[in-house]
């Protein structure tokens, strides 16, 4: 019933053309990237290291996904990183200092993310804190728990099989790829073809307008900064099974990689725009292009000039194809 | 024109005053407080000290504050600060005249901010895109340039905080405080620097008024540029080796001086007089949890509370006086 008066909106249309525009433009430069490193590089283009690449990706995918739906909503979390960092401790430290067993100390530290990412959506919508400066804040508060709580000592000495997860293979493929790929379907899903994903939309795009169309704007939002909460939880958990250290510092800068991804993947900083696809998009770029240019000998913090520049140039170029669009209407 | 500036004016004058007091009476409580418990908080050494590791955040929070009043957001600063050091460290070590080892980093600065302000005005993309991807581009072209060498030898001339204003007052201290108050005045008293809160508050506006957006813009990134290079140029002065890293989540430092100094990050309110006393506010705390026997591991989750209840206070005074959006 929803679906269909929403579909005769005419800047649906048009952002649609838009959004594929930008996954065009994506798609060209991955497979440009892939050829050209391809090239060059021999061990680049082999199962092994494309699936191992998966591996590195798992922690900044599961957080982008979340991302997205909050950057759509026209908000932003610049807390997903000290978020993971807290987790990471958590975890650590309610098993190895308050002797909770492993197994609960892992669910846990993720209902420790899901608070944490409760309370930024609880004071945004509340209170009406601009996300970016109430993610601001928690980004400093949850980093200096973490810091607080761990005095900077390090957790190690976890049991054998928790590192399964993070260093392990099932069915061929690195374990924590499966859990990216189910959050890769299930966030997908939800955005494009359920009611919610569509209240997304229409609060990116007039926050007053889904407000007096009945939408339930601020548990929507409430929902989607606790999910990032959770999903930045469930990343630390794979962190520390991948590194198989807990250190007070695991995170920090990852919310750039985050937005870094999402933004690259078409969603526009400004709301109303994005889709799934585009970010898994925008995700395996960054991750094929860092590996394939450390491969052919280009030293790994030469691959993140070549990252921001591609972000930069990339919007460039979607908005003047969208501008030429938009004067040629 | 002046009518409406002088209806405006008195409601910014009053809530600016507010938020600066409000900062100064906390600055105050700290200090008295930390000092009874250990006087050694506030003897000269001290407060010489707190003032100069962090002058040259008060002073690229200025430029943060206008930027963030017109309407937009900077993260590249903590890598710019960063790169700018460094061009500034080996230039010194060349053996170019320190004067230009001062002068050249300020230049650069502009001119990398004279960029990304003409992609953020006159191509439009969102600023905080194009300074998350100059982060990357210069932190990563920083290490790769210089290998994460150090640098040392640097010439005893260079070190700007030996100066020292009637024997008290090093010299980072000064440019802060004359800076600060410069700033203050130009952005209250002239049309230039009106015209920032114009942009921020309204831009559509602003432009019918015949400041338009692109310009006004410029004009920010440019002042904004010369005070991050001049806080690069305090900040590598006051090294005796200046590596290439910056101290993590500098940014972030510096836009938390700005949004606890009173700016609303909507755009349109705030002052620099507010965001030194913040970013000294910060800086005290930080060092007093020393004094008092708290582990400095603490501190950041203390800088978190410090925002958090900052911009409360902010939104629960604007509600009382009906200024909520």
């Amino acid at each position: 019933m929803s679906d269909l008066p929403v579909r005769d909106v005419p800047g649906r249309d048009r952002r649609r053309h838009v959004v594929a525009a930008h996954e065009v433009v994506l798609v060209a430069i991955l497979v440009l990237a892939v050829v050209v490193l391809a090239a060059i590089s021999k061990p680049f283009f082999t199962l092994d290291n494309l699936l191992n690449q998966g591996r590195f990706m798992t922690e900044v995918g599961l957080i982008a996904l979340p991302m997205t739906f909050v950057i759509i909503t026209g908000g932003i979390d610049l807390s997903v990183g000290s978020t993971l960092g807290l987790c990471a401790i958590v975890l650590g430290y309610s098993w190895k200092s308050f002797g909770f067993p492993l197994e609960l100390a892992i669910p846990f530290a993720v209902l420790v993310g899901g608070v944490a990412g409760f309370v930024n959506g609880w004071f945004i919508t509340r209170f009406k804190v601009p996300p970016l400066i109430m993610t601001i804040s928690t980004l400093a508060l949850y980093r200096g728990f973490a810091e607080g709580i761990s005095q900077a000592h390090s957790v190690r000495g976890y049991p054998e099989w928790f590192y399964g997860l993070g260093q392990g293979e099932a069915l061929g493929v690195p374990s924590q790829l499966w859990l990216l790929v189910v959050a890769i379907v299930v966030f997908g899903v939800i955005l494009a073809r359920t009611t919610f994903g569509r209240a997304l939309y229409a609060i990116g795009h007039n926050e007053t307008a889904a407000r007096f169309s009945g939408i339930p704007v601020d548990r929507i939002k409430l929902a989607i900064y606790t999910a990032s909460g959770i999903m930045a939880g469930l990343a630390a958990w794979i962190f520390v099974s991948r590194v198989s250290t807990t250190r007070s510092d695991m995170g920090i800068g990852i919310e750039l990689d985050v937005i870094a991804a999402v933004v690259l993947g078409g969603t526009s900083i400004f709301g109303g725009i994005g889709t799934i696809a585009g970010t898994v998009l925008g995700l395996l770029l960054i991750q094929l292009l860092k590996d394939g240019l450390a491969l052919t000998g280009v030293k790994g913090d030469a691959t993140i000039v070549v990252i921001g520049t591609v972000l930069i140039l990339s919007i460039l170029l979607t908005n003047f194809a969208q501008r030429r669009r938009e004067t040629s209407r | 024109m002046s009518a409406s500036a002088a209806i405006v004016r008195p409601r910014r004058a009053g809530f600016v005053v507010s938020q600066e007091w409000l900062l100064l009476a906390a600055l105050v409580a700290v200090f008295v407080v930390v000092g009874l418990i250990n006087p050694r908080f506030v003897a000269t050494r001290n407060l010489q000290t707190i003032l100069l590791g962090n002058a040259y955040i008060a002073v690229a929070a200025i430029g943060m504050t206008m930027v963030i009043i017109s309407g937009n957001i900077d993260i590249s600063v903590g890598s710019l600060i960063g790169v700018l050091a460094s061009v500034s460290g080996s230039l010194a070590v060349a053996g170019v005249p320190v004067v230009l080892s001062w002068l050249i980093p300020i230049a650069v600065s502009i001119i990398v901010m004279l960029f990304q302000g003409a992609l953020i005005a006159y191509l439009r993309i969102p600023s905080i895109v194009v300074t998350l991807g100059m982060l990357s581009i210069l932190k990563g072209g920083l290490i790769s340039v210089t290998n994460g060498a150090w640098i040392s030898n640097l010439p005893p001339s260079y070190h700007l905080a030996q100066w020292m204003l009637f024997d008290l007052i090093p010299m980072p201290v000064f440019f802060m405080i004359v800076l600060t108050v410069g700033a203050a005045w130009w952005m209250r008293n002239t049309v230039s620097g009106r015209s920032i809160y114009a942009v921020g508050g309204n831009s559509e506006a602003a432009r019918l008024c015949g400041m338009p957006r692109e310009r006004t813009l410029m004009m920010v990134f440019a002042i904004h540029g010369a005070f991050i290079g001049l806080a690069a140029v305090l900040f590598a002065t006051q090294l005796s080796v200046i590596q290439s890293t910056v101290p993590s989540n500098l940014e972030l430092t510096i836009i938390t001086a700005s949004v606890v100094g009173g700016v609303s990050i909507l755009g349109g309110t705030g002052t620099v007089v507010g965001s030194t006393l913040a970013a000294i506010l910060i800086a005290a705390i930080g060092s007093s949890l020393i004094f008092v026997n708290i582990s400095p591991f603490w501190l950041r989750a203390v800088q978190g509370f410090l925002i958090l209840g900052t911009v409360l206070a902010d939104i629960y005074r604007r509600r009382r006086r009906g200024l909520a959006r």
